[in-house]
């Protein structure tokens, strides 16, 4: 299956809810004040958050306005513009050699299958990749990585459970410099962003890497699960002061939830989302493209 | 995202523009609805359930005497509130028990909600309550799921029972049998995280279901989800007829509208939820706090249970003594940090204080709480009659004081002067019980 057709399929539901409600709103043909409602409401559906919903809406209104829309097609495609824009406010820049990429988020979004994911997809590219096991606190957090590390087939370094998560860092650094690995995934440990312990420790793990790596090229990205509702915006803030994020991966968007709090996120913080996650399978991480996101919302 | 300060500031401005008394028109009634529907919104409540609530509660303020002042807003809060809490139901946490043991728990839920988790905290919960749980593995498919559960089940000192990946529907069988077997009355079954749109994983629950006729079926919900959390909980539980619902890791800052979605589409209760990283981090669900969390309107209840649970009848007796006596010493000083410590962390309970979400935002409580642990150090570095009598502190023992709690002079100095000023306060509550008394009564008439 082709990345297009994989994304379709995996936000299809989602597309055929919406379309169906838009469908009916238009059948009316009138854009009144029920119109505007209705389609604020599905905005809503879709977590995007009433602040960005209201202000999608009120660009739309504008661009109606302006551009004399009536047909359904073409307030569709202002719509989905709108939403684009937003999603493209920040651009993402490819990965450089040799990169340290340390994945961070809530407990429970899906860091450590990502990671699975995005070894084997650099792995294919022809790229050297080395996964760091420093979620030491959850119970088997290592040995799952293990599998995935096994799946993807790359290198692994892990300590015991209970260890200092910035020494298995340490000892990943030395083990990709001595290699001259091109990329170092660092899996951590869920933390929620209000345990400010946690977020210390996170610092931390990334003075390590300063220290003893330099050289190389730094990406921290943030997990988010795509039926996370207006936490995530909060999630992405205080991630963000703490160490500085420098892409989102939305996963989980393979079920009925829309993921768009991610619009709300972008509105909020100069960070684009680079992956999408939709399935369990090990290639079901695509990149993220705006447009495609915005049209399978809306 | 501290929302009832934002939302009663913008009910009273809305009030306060205002002049007349007298009913309130239908207007104002949209307008003040309009500021509660957002409030909602935000705090992830889904937008049909928002719809529904907005529509009832604004029939009842229609016509409502609601006076046109600050306290007006006040009251229209004090509405929606309860409106809130009655549509989030009554306390239920008690789990259901088998007549003929074992007692079988199914766990169910989306990938990544704390299923495997929960099901360790909830065999602690009941092995402390005296029974004995089996723990099961029956989540084939996440890599190391059985390894965690294992581990997870050493460290409560709990039995897990696992056939590798074989069909978890034998496994659940096999499980109860073994349970059966050994004597143990409480069979936990920890099943995979499935999405409620994959039929063939939602076919195996029902198998499970079937095959090992569960007494509580579990739908464990993150307590972050968004507008989703209609369509999965009502699908688990048009599939399964769940029993009841945990919510995970509402030790985060999320507001939690899920809660009341679930509630409304399910009208399943709410029977515990899942506060923290550690084991023994399980409560049960208080509907009534979930209400005025969602409104951010703080958890004045549990502040005030926590209180309780930490200054004993004894205590206060002999603080009050004390306060008569206006011989409050460092000791008692001490004290005092020692049973804050037990009420818990400092930004927990910053948290349930209410409309503390958005102001405190810039106060560090841990950096509070490092103070706290200084205080400390510097009093236990005091002889037993410098606590008694500070007066006698100069400039000798002072320095004494901070080498010996490893902080400077002037740090002593802030103690001392601290402490001075407590005692003052102290001694005015101490001339006038009524004015402490007051305190506990304004906490009282909140609820």
């Amino acid at each position: 299956m082709g990345l297009f057709s994989r994304i379709k399929e995996g936000l299809k539901k989602t597309k055929e809810s919406i379309s169906y409600k838009l469908n009916k709103l238009f059948t009316g043909g009138v854009l009144d004040d029920g119109f505007y409602d209705e389609l604020e409401m599905i905005l809503l559906s879709a977590d995007i958050g009433a602040e960005a919903a209201e202000e999608i809406m009120d660009s739309l209104r504008l661009g109606i306005d302006q551009k004399h829309l009536r047909e359904q097609e073409d307030v569709i495609k202002a719509l989905r513009e709108i939403i684009a824009d937003m999603l493209s406010s920040a651009q993402k820049k490819p990965p450089a050699f040799p990169a340290v990429i340390m994945v961070t988020g809530v407990n429970g979004v899906g860091k450590t299958t990502a990671i699975g994911k995005m070894a084997l997809k650099f792995r294919k590219e022809g790229h050297g990749v080395c996964l760091a096991a420093a979620d030491t606190f959850r119970a088997a957090a290592a040995e799952q990585l293990t599998v995935w590390a096994e799946r993807a087939g790359v290198r692994i370094v892990k300590h015991a459970e209970g260890a200092d998560p910035a020494a298995v860092v340490y000892d990943a650094i030395a083990s990709v410099k001595a290699k001259s690995t091109d990329i170092l995934l660092i899996d951590t440990a869920g933390r929620l962003h209000n345990k400010k312990n946690l977020m210390e420790e996170l610092k931390k793990m990334s003075r390590v890497i300063d220290r003893e790596y330099p050289e190389a090229n730094r990406y921290n990205y943030l997990v988010l699960d795509g039926t996370t509702g207006q936490n995530a915006v909060t999630q992405a803030e205080v991630f963000n002061e703490a160490i500085e994020l420098d892409g989102i991966i939305l996963t989980k968007l393979d079920g009925t939830a829309k993921g768009g709090v991610v619009v709300a996120v972008t509105k909020a913080l100069d960070v684009p989302v680079v992956y999408i996650g939709v399935g369990e399978g090990i290639d079901d991480l695509q990149d993220f493209e705006p447009e495609q996101f915005a049209a399978a919302i809306i | 995202m501290g929302a009832f300060s934002s939302l009663s500031d913008k009910i009273s401005h809305i009030f306060s523009k205002l002049a007349n008394k007298g009913k309130l028109t239908e207007l104002e009634v949209k307008q003040t609805m309009r500021e509660i529907r957002v409030a909602l919104l935000e705090a992830d409540v889904n937008y049909t359930v928002v719809k529904d609530f907005i529509s009832k509660v604004s029939e009842k303020m229609v016509g409502e005497e609601i006076l046109k002042t600050l306290t007006g807003s006040q009251q229209v809060i004090k509405i929606v509130n309860e409106e809130l809490t009655v549509l989030m139901g009554s306390a239920h946490s008690k789990l259901t028990i088998a007549p003929n043991p074992p007692t079988v728990i199914m766990m169910c839920g989306l990938q990544g909600a704390g299923k495997t988790t929960m099901c360790g905290k909830l065999g602690l919960m009941l092995k402390k309550q005296g029974k004995s749980p089996l723990l099961a593995a029956c989540d084939i498919y996440r890599p190391a799921a059985i390894k965690q559960l294992q581990i997870l089940g050493g460290s409560v000192q709990l039995p897990v029972f696992e056939k590798g990946v074989q069909n978890p529907v034998k496994t659940a069988q096999a499980a109860v049998a073994e349970a059966r077997k050994n004597g143990n009355d409480i069979v936990i079954i920890d099943t995979a995280g499935r999405l409620h749109i994959n039929d063939e994983l939602m076919k195996e629950l029902e198998d499970i279901k079937a095959a090992v006729a569960p007494s509580e079926i579990l739908l464990t919900v993150d307590s972050m989800t968004g507008q989703d959390a209609v369509t999965v909980s009502e699908t688990f539980n048009k599939r399964l007829d769940i029993t009841g619902v945990i919510l995970t890791k509402l030790d985060g800052d999320t507001r939690g509208g899920a809660a009341l979605s679930i509630k409304a589409v399910t009208g399943k209760p709410i029977k515990f939820c899942g506060l923290g990283e550690k084991l023994t981090d399980i409560e049960p669900f208080y509907p009534d706090r979930m209400a005025s969390r969602i409104l951010g309107m703080g958890d004045v209840l549990t502040l005030i249970e926590k209180a309780q649970s930490a200054v004993t009848e004894e205590d206060l007796k002999r603080m009050e003594e004390k306060l008569r006596k206006n011989s409050f010493t460092l000791d008692d000083y001490l004290e005092q940090f020692e049973s804050m410590k037990k009420m818990g962390n400092m930004q927990e309970l910053l948290s349930m204080i209410p409309g503390a979400g958005n102001k405190l935002k810039g106060i560090d409580a841990e950096a509070g709480e490092e103070k706290i642990k200084y205080a400390k150090a510097i009093i236990r570095s005091m002889t037993t009659e410098e606590r008694q009598t500070p007066d006698i502190i100069k400039a000798s023992r002072k320095k004494r004081i901070a080498s010996g709690s490893g902080t400077t002079i002037q740090e002593v100095n802030q103690i001392l002067k601290q402490f001075d000023a407590t005692k003052q306060m102290m001694k005015q509550f101490g001339s006038n019980p009524k004015k402490g008394a007051n305190l506990f009564q304004m906490g009282n008439k909140r609820r």
